[in-house]
Order: structure tokens, then C-alpha cells, then sequence
């Protein structure tokens, strides 16, 4: 791409945020004809986007205490089952009662999920143990709703390819670092190209501010203000599945009461404390909460007090005050969309933000909406209907035992739908693998590198599961930098990239380091560092971590 | 952290516990011939966490699998590889018929029986360049390989005729797991034991009910009829162990590690409380002579040159050392040790037609060692080894039971241990 040809243009709409929210705003302007730009200053999917549970709700959580975003829930969940196949694993979930909980609290679930139009079928706890071994056997009883589990990397990738293949351009490693204000009006944003250290500015007509718990200080670049109550969350992932259907407590909403499997493992959480705004950067996850995450969690499947634990994490959910009580004492879970025209007299603006993960489509039919009603663009929104690239009728199906496809083009067609056709498959060195934990062959990473915006191995990772695995990184990553280093002529950058990304998988290690993964972290040390020299090729110190 | 939580990670077969160090793949002897197979890593551990999210991962290519264990050797995290690759393709075999041929060469016992009636025609029908074509063609058994030759008796019914009737006068006893091959092909190495173990005073004694181990059964996907096997096989086991107080010997490396490990870990059939009583009789007469609780006499003009080659079994058992030393004990034999390395057979698998090709490719290297190793015989406890080096070289090998047997001045030892 020609980044100069970009920045002369001048866009109908500016979105900025490369989360699910913005890339699916981003998709849904550009089906709708506008000339659209997406900014994100880091990779795609790297906030609250790629820090959840990876769940897609029936809505049941939220049926008794917020009927609107169960109903929403319901409806998205849905149309993501169609839209979405190869991001969506139907999985189906449980809501088990628990000795130490509330039978009573079943009826209230139920009743709410029937008003929110939620299927909510009362099972025998027998027949919950049968479809569901890992479940706590203790159960008292049973709800079985349709839950899923979807990978937000992949959600996020399949929108921003949608929004591209429709005329729209989107940039990652570009930050905002002020916008273009002229009488009473946003005209455009400045930038930071994060990778070059250029300044630029980009010119539109209108600006949508999708930065999720970052769209308070996005706002007030713009001068408005928007008060946001970051609630943090941390998860574990554990090192394979234990369960195959989500499960959940059936109580009202708590600390580790779900937990989900995504792709081979499954994770645990989460945890929610208010944290100061100053604090939404800082991702590291503490002792306390890995432990209250380990107490509660093996209430719900007694196999995690021994199973591997293979990372922490932690996100902020974009909780938003009500406008009427900037205390923060009545604060939404839903979507909240504001017209800064009409909100605070500021023309050209919009911020899109509350809501969750799962809602992001609606969250950018809501934007474009607004969008549109300021353009005078009088196109109707598709994409409930339209399915995403990888998910078009008749892509292939990882499940089918008919067609005899080998274990990496298996993993491929599950991540990428219909899009691993993409993918070199003719030749021994395309099949070789690159992950064996997951099953990345050579091919793919090609495929993810030249049309999937790589820049360095965590793009990669989110791109593919490379490194996801057990083994986080120790056989792979450095056949994946060998192979980046290949693309891009730059060996010195793909030693340092080597290292950050290694970096980046202690991080998450090391709150849950015990065990085999503090024993495979040692071997990953040993070979790296004592056997590569690798942190004596790389100076690290004093390196602003951008991951 | 709560208490007893995260303590240790227990998976099925310890799985979890790789750290993809890759170590089991650079000793898999498949996985050096062919790319046609991911490696143990790849089709264990690894394939494992995609077959838990999905039973469509499973990957066929996991029949290349020899279940010769050497990965698990290997391992230094005490991951049970070879175990998590036969789990699979149990659980995806299951429901699936095994093949004529399949059927016919896991039933080594019910083959045995018919060819025994028969011997002397099965053994030159079974040879004759004809019947080998059909058998390539038309059941896949490789036109390469013969049948090892059935005896006219059974081991058995030799038994019965001539050994039975003195067991009972020794001052000590054993029971004989004795095993098809001893049964039906060869049971000159049953009556080198029991010559062997009466010089020491030990009366030798069948057990109640014996039936094929099974081993063949479980490499060919036939787990019921293991299972069935394996229990009745137990049954007589325990019996010979708690009420007859008898050590159970072995002359087989497979059998002996199918009825101690593959019983629990493969079929389900515990036989942990007398896993400790059933040993190669390599280890129980090596022990014996080492605690001075007998003592051998040997010929006195014997010479030999031998190399020893470890069956896989038994490497995984550990025990090869315990033929080794027991094989350096008789004056005149000057012992090759070779390296550990698979012969490729891996019982009926080398005689697939579809594996023959790799089964040579695996044992290519021992073959050559063998040859350069100027020996008169290549001593292994493993009877498919030895077809398979007997077809592919030009030495013999025989079971260090019968180089000792051989070796032993009989008259001498019986009166050495005062009988």
C-alpha cells in the first residue's frame, strides 16, 4: 500500500479504533459506498477486542438484570451464526446451579431469558453430566442456552478484509495525536505513523471515535468530554480444552462464573474491579486475581485445579456514565452512541462505544446510521445479512470427515473459512508446519503476512494462533521470524521482533509461571538465550514495548 | 492460592506435561524415513489438543505409528506419546472392522492352531512363490515375507507329554507364559527353559488358562477381542501369582510389556498387583545368579561371538540389561552390543504390504551393523526381530534363553545346586 496516496485523500468518514466495533463500522460505511479510512495506533483487535472470553453470549447472562442487551445478545448472536460461520463454534452453553447457590434463582433465569427471547431448556443435572463431563458433578441443576464461542481476532480480520475489498483503506500502527478542529467542527485527524515516525494529517467529513475505554482521551482531543468507567477483567487460559460447551453459574452475574472453550484451550473468567482511567494501559494481571479465577473456576469444572494453566490476561471493558449522572452511579452496559453535534455543539464528530464485543455489528450499523443520517447517505445496512469473507454459502468445513484434509489445512479452513483456498498448498515446504501446537503450515503464515497486514510476529499470532499453543512461542517463533525475516530482507528486525514477541509471551506466563509452564518458560529461556545468544544479538533495554 | 489446587497437572497420559522439546521425533525410527508422518510429537501431544476440540482432527496418517514406544523412551517429561497415539486411533478405529487380513494376522493364536494340524503343508504352502502373489495381491501381505515356519507340535503338548510330570519334584517353581510363538512356531525355546530353569531346581509350570497376549490384536485395531484375552490371561496370572505364589517368566519382550503395561494403560485390564511377578526369565535367572541364589556351570570349550540387538519392548521395559549381563556371564561368548535401533518389523506391521518398503528403510542401519559385526548369531528377546533380521541379513538369532541353554553344562549346574 501506498500510505502517501492515503493521507491526500480526503475521506467521507474517518473511524478510529481497529477493534470489532470499528472495524465493523468500517464495514458497513464501505458496503454502504462511503469512502472510508480506519486508524488504529497498535494492531487490529488489540484492546478490550482481543481481551475477552472469546464467548458469544445467548444474551442469558444479562437476561435478569438487563432485558435490552439480552434481547440484543439474542438477535446478534443470531445473525453472527450466519454471518460469521468460521468465527463462530456452536457450542451451546450450560447455566448449572451449584449446592451453594440458589435453586430458586433457575425460575427468575429462565422467566428472563422467555421475556428476553432466549431458548432456555431446564435439564436433568444427570443429563448435564452426560453432554457436559467436565461439569462440576455436584450440580443441582441445569439450563441449557445458545451460547457460543467465537474468536474475536478473526471476527475483527474478516471485517476489516470486508470493508477493504469494498473500497475502504485502514491503517494499524497510526495514532491519533489530535484532531483538526475548525469551528465547531472535526474536519480530520492528526497522525502518528507508529512504524516510520511520520506526522500527518488526514482530512473527513466525519469522524467516528470507536477506541472503546481510549475514546475518553480521543474525546478530549476534540475538547468534548465523555466519562468512562473502566472495569478490568482478568482471564486464564488453560493449556486444552476440558470442556466442549460453555458453561456458566446460574446466579447473578459474579467473579469467574464462566468458562468458555475457545479453539484447543479454554479460559476462565473474568474478574471485574473499577480501575482509575490512568490505568487502562496497564495490562498485567495480579496474584489475587489469578486466584480468586483458580477458586472459582474449579467450582465449575473441579479438572482445573489440575489442568495447565497456560496465561493470564486481563482487558477494560468501556463501561460509559449515563449523561444525566456523570457521578458514574447509573452506568450502562448497553451501546451509546453520541452525536456530538447534538450532545455538545460540536459538528462532524461521533463516538460509538459501551456495548460488548458481541454487539459490535450493531454497534456499527448504530454508528453508520449516524453517519449516513450526516451525509444524507440513504443506503440500508446489509450487514446482518451479507456473510463475511471465509463464511459465504458452501466454504468448506473444518468438521467434515468426508474430505481428507491434511491436519494443517484442517486448522486453516477453521480459521479461515472459505479464505484457505488462499492458501499455497501445492508443495512440501508450504505444508511444513510452523506451529505444531496449532497447526500454522508455512503457507498460511505467507497467506496471513502478504494480505492480512503483518508486521511482526504478534500481528502474525492474532492473524493465525501461531504461538497460541502450549508451548507459547518456542518452536515457532523462531521458524516464523526466519520466514518473516525472508519477506521483509531484514534479519536484524526479525531478531529483535524474535525477541519482543518472546517477551510478550512471559508476560502473560508469568503470572501463572509454576509448574510445566514455568518448566516449558525454562526450556524457551534455555534455547533462546542460553543456546541462540539471542539476548546478547538484541539489546531489549530500555524498548518501549508497543505490542 | 487454595489448597491442593495446581499442584500437579494430571492429564491422560501425562500429556500436558510436554514442553515440545521435539526429543521423541529425533528418535522416532518413522519418522526418519518418511514425511508421511508428523511424528510423535505431532500425532501425541500435539494432535491430541486438536482431537479434544474435535474428533474430525484425527489424522490417519497415526497407522504409521509402530508402537514401538521409543518416543516415550525418550521423553524427559514422562509423557506417555505412543500411548496418546494408540488411544486415538482406538477411539477412532472404533466401530470400524478390521480387515481379512488385519484379522488374520492379529489372530497369531487361532493361525497357529490350523497351521499346527497342518504343518508341513502350510509351512512349504506358505513359501511357495504362488501363494505369496496371492497373498500380495489379494490380503496385502507383502510378497516379501514368509510365515514363520509351524512346528508339528505345539510347545504345549510337548509339554504335557514330556516335561509335566517331573515339575512338581523341584524345590522351587515358576510359571511359564509361554506365548504363540513358543506355542506354535518354535517351542524349542519353551523346552531351553525349562532345561534351564530345572538345572536350577525351579520346576517350570503352564499357567491355567493361557490365550494369546493380544499384542497383535491391539496393533490391529481388534480391542475387544484383546480385552476378552487380556482378562481370562490376568485371571491365570493372578492365580499362578496368589494362590500358587509362583513368578510368572516370560521368553517374549512384546508379550511380556503387553501383559504388564498395554493390559492397563491400552485395555483397561489392571494388573497392577501382579505387574512386579511377571518378568523375562533374562531377569529372573540374571538375579538369581547375581544374589548367589544359584549358580551356573558352562561348557568348557564354548565360543561364540554374538551381537545383542535391544527389541524396542524391551528398551522401553528397560530390562535389555539384564540379557546383556546375563549373555556376558558364559565364558567364550564375546558380546557386540549394537546400537538401539528398530529392526522396522514392529510385529504384523513390516508384514503389510503397504509398510514393507518403510519397515526395510527402518531397519537399514541395524541390518548393516549387524552384517560389519562379523557375528556367528545376533541374540534378541523379540521373535519378530528375528524373522525380520533372519529375512534381512545373513545371520541367525536366537533368544539369549536358548545361547544359554546352550551354552550350559547341564549335569554340572544340576549338581552345583544340589540336585
Amino acid at each position: 500500500m501506498v500510505t502517501n496516496e492515503v493521507y491526500k485523500n480526503e475521506y467521507d468518514v474517518i473511524i478510529i479504533g481497529g477493534g470489532a466495533t470499528g472495524a465493523g463500522t468500517a464495514r458497513d460505511c464501505a458496503l454502504r459506498g462511503l469512502k472510508v479510512l480506519l486508524v488504529e495506533r497498535n494492531d487490529y483487535s488489540t484492546g478490550a477486542t482481543g481481551r475477552n472470553h472469546g464467548l458469544m453470549h445467548s444474551g442469558a447472562r444479562y437476561a435478569v438484570t438487563d432485558g435490552e442487551s439480552a434481547s440484543e445478545c439474542i438477535s446478534e448472536n443470531m445473525i453472527l451464526r450466519r454471518i460469521a460461520r468460521h468465527c463462530v463454534e456452536e457450542t451451546d452453553g450450560l447455566f448449572i446451579t451449584l449446592p451453594e447457590d440458589d435453586l430458586g434463582y433457575q425460575r427468575t433465569f429462565v422467566d428472563a431469558c422467555q421475556r428476553a427471547g432466549i431458548r432456555a431448556d431446564v435439564i436433568d443435572p444427570d443429563e448435564a453430566r452426560l453432554i457436559e463431563p467436565a461439569v462440576n458433578p455436584d450440580l443441582i441443576g441445569a439450563v441449557r442456552i445458545p451460547d457460543a464461542s467465537i474468536d474475536p481476532f478473526r471476527l475483527t480480520v474478516a471485517n476489516l478484509l470486508d470493508a477493504r475489498l469494498h473500497g475502504a483503506e485502514t491503517l494499524n500502527y497510526h495514532e491519533v495525536e489530535g484532531m483538526i478542529v475548525n469551528q465547531n467542527r472535526v474536519e480530520g485527524v492528526k497522525l502518528l505513523n507508529k512504524r516510520n515516525g511520520e506526522h500527518v494529517e488526514v482530512r473527513g467529513r466525519v469522524v467516528v471515535n470507536a477506541c472503546g475505554i481510549w475514546g475518553q482521551r480521543i474525546a478530549a482531543m476534540a475538547g468534548v468530554n465523555i466519562s468512562m468507567f473502566p472495569a478490568r477483567g482478568a482471564l486464564l487460559i488453560f493449556g486444552h480444552r476440558v470442556n466442549n460447551m460453555v458453561i456458566n453459574r446460574c446466579r447473578k452475574p459474579a467473579n469467574a462464573d464462566i468458562l468458555v472453550p475457545d479453539d484447543t484451550v479454554c479460559v476462565i473468567g473474568t474478574t471485574s474491579d473499577r480501575i482509575p482511567i490512568e490505568t487502562v494501559d496497564d495490562m498485567r494481571v495480579t496474584r489475587e486475581e489469578v486466584d480468586v479465577l483458580l477458586k472459582e473456576g474449579v467450582k465449575i469444572a473441579p479438572s482445573l485445579a489440575t489442568t495447565r494453566i497456560i496465561r493470564a490476561y486481563a482487558g477494560v471493558r468501556p463501561l460509559v456514565a449515563s449523561d444525566d449522572d456523570p457521578s458514574g452511579r447509573s452506568i450502562s452496559r448497553g451501546i451509546v452512541c453520541l452525536d456530538h453535534a447534538q450532545r455538545d455543539g460540536l459538528e462532524g464528530f461521533i463516538t460509538i462505544t459501551g456495548g460488548k464485543m458481541m454487539t459490535y455489528r450493531l454497534m456499527g450499523e448504530i454508528a453508520t446510521n449516524a453517519v449516513c443520517a450526516k451525509l444524507g447517505n440513504t443506503a440500508p445496512c446489509v450487514t446482518a445479512t451479507q456473510p463475511l469473507p471465509g463464511s459465504e454459502e458452501g466454504a468448506p468445513d473444518q468438521r467434515d470427515m468426508t474430505k481428507r484434509y491434511s491436519f494443517g489445512q484442517r486448522a486453516a479452513i477453521g480459521r479461515h473459512g472459505s479464505l484457505a483456498a488462499r492458501i499455497e498448498k501445492d508443495n512440501d515446504i508450504d505444508n511444513a508446519l510452523v506451529c505444531e501446537c496449532e497447526g500454522v503450515t508455512v503457507g498460511e503464515i505467507k497467506y496471513a503476512v502478504h494480505q492480512l497486514h503483518v508486521h511482526n510476529l504478534v500481528n502474525l499470532r492474532r492473524r493465525t494462533r501461531v504461538g497460541m499453543g502450549t508451548c507459547q512461542g518456542k518452536l515457532c517463533s523462531c521458524r516464523a521470524a526466519s520466514l518473516m525475516g525472508e519477506f521483509s530482507h531484514d534479519v536484524k528486525g526479525a531478531q529483535e521482533d524474535l525477541a519482543a514477541f518472546l517477551d510478550e509471551r512471559w508476560k502473560g506466563m508469568r503470572p501463572v509461571a509454576w509448574g510445566d509452564t514455568l518448566r516449558e518458560a525454562q526450556l524457551t529461556a534455555a534455547i533462546y538465550e542460553g543456546l541462540c545468544g539471542l539476548d546478547m544479538a538484541v539489546d531489549r533495554t530500555g524498548k518501549e514495548d508497543v505490542q | 492460592m487454595a489448597d491442593n489446587m495446581q499442584k500437579c497437572n494430571i492429564s491422560e497420559n501425562n500429556f500436558e506435561q510436554c514442553t515440545k522439546c521435539s526429543i521423541c521425533t529425533t528418535v522416532c525410527p518413522v519418522a526418519a524415513v518418511t514425511t508421511d508422518y508428523p511424528g510423535p510429537k505431532q500425532a501425541g501431544p500435539d494432535g491430541e489438543r486438536y482431537r479434544l476440540k474435535d474428533p474430525a482432527y484425527y489424522d490417519k496418517m497415526l497407522k504409521l505409528c509402530l508402537n514401538c514406544k521409543r518416543c516415550e523412551v525418550a521423553c524427559p517429561s514422562g509423557v506417555h506419546i505412543a500411548d496418546i497415539i494408540q488411544h486415538a486411533r482406538m477411539t477412532a478405529g472404533e466401530g470400524k472392522r478390521a480387515s481379512l487380513r488385519d484379522t488374520m494376522l492379529a489372530n497369531t493364536d487361532l493361525l497357529g492352531t490350523v497351521a499346527n494340524l497342518v504343518a508341513p503343508v502350510a509351512n512349504a504352502t506358505l513359501g511357495l512363490k504362488p501363494t505369496k502373489m496371492v497373498m500380495h495381491s489379494v490380503m496385502a501381505i507383502d510378497k516379501h515375507r514368509t510365515f514363520p515356519a509351524y512346528s508339528r507340535t505345539k510347545f504345549e503338548t510337548w509339554y504335557k507329554r514330556h516335561a509335566a510330570q517331573d515339575q512338581e519334584a523341584y524345590p522351587h517353581h515358576v510359571s511359564y507364559f509361554h506365548g504363540c510363538y513358543v506355542n506354535y512356531n518354535f517351542p524349542k525355546l519353551g523346552q531351553d527353559l525349562v532345561k534351564l530353569m530345572n538345572a536350577m531346581g525351579y520346576g517350570v509350570h503352564l499357567l491355567g488358562k493361557e490365550q494369546c497376549c493380544g499384542v497383535a490384536l491391539i496393533a490391529n485395531g481388534l480391542y475387544k477381542q484383546a480385552k476378552r484375552q487380556a482378562r481370562v490371561n490376568a485371571a491365570s496370572i493372578r492365580q499362578a501369582v496368589n494362590m500358587d505364589h509362583r513368578t510368572v517368566l516370560t521368553t517374549s519382550s512384546s508379550c511380556t510389556f503387553n501383559l504388564r503395561d498395554e493390559y492397563p494403560s491400552m485395555l483397561g485390564v489392571d494388573t497392577g498387583d501382579v505387574r512386579n511377578d511377571i518378568m523375562l526369565a533374562t531377569r529372573f535367572i540374571y538375579r538369581l545368579v547375581d544374589e548367589e541364589k544359584v549358580k551356573l556351570v558352562f561348557k568348557q570349550d564354548y565360543k561364540r561371538r554374538i551381537a545383542y540387538h535391544t527389541a524396542c519392548h524391551m528398551q522401553r521395559m528397560g530390562w535389555q540389561l539384564y540379557s546383556i549381563e546375563m549373555l556376558r556371564m558364559i565364558p567364550g561368548l564375546e558380546l557386540v552390543v549394537l546400537d538401539q535401533e528398530c529392526c522396522g518389523i514392529s510385529g504384523t506391521y513390516g508384514f503389510k504390504k503397504e509398510n514393507y518398503e518403510r519397515s526395510q528403510a527402518i531397519g537399514s542401519t541395524l541390518f548393516k551393523s549387524i552384517e560389519q559385526a562379523q557375528v556367528d548369531a545376533v541374540a534378541t528377546d523379540c521373535e519378530t526381530c528375528k524373522w525380520q533380521i533372519e529375512m534381512s541379513t545373513s545371520r541367525p538369532v536366537e533368544n539369549p534363553i536358548s545361547i544359554l541353554a546352550d551354552a550350559l553344562d547341564v549335569e554340572a549346574t544340576r549338581r552345583a545346586n544340589g540336585l
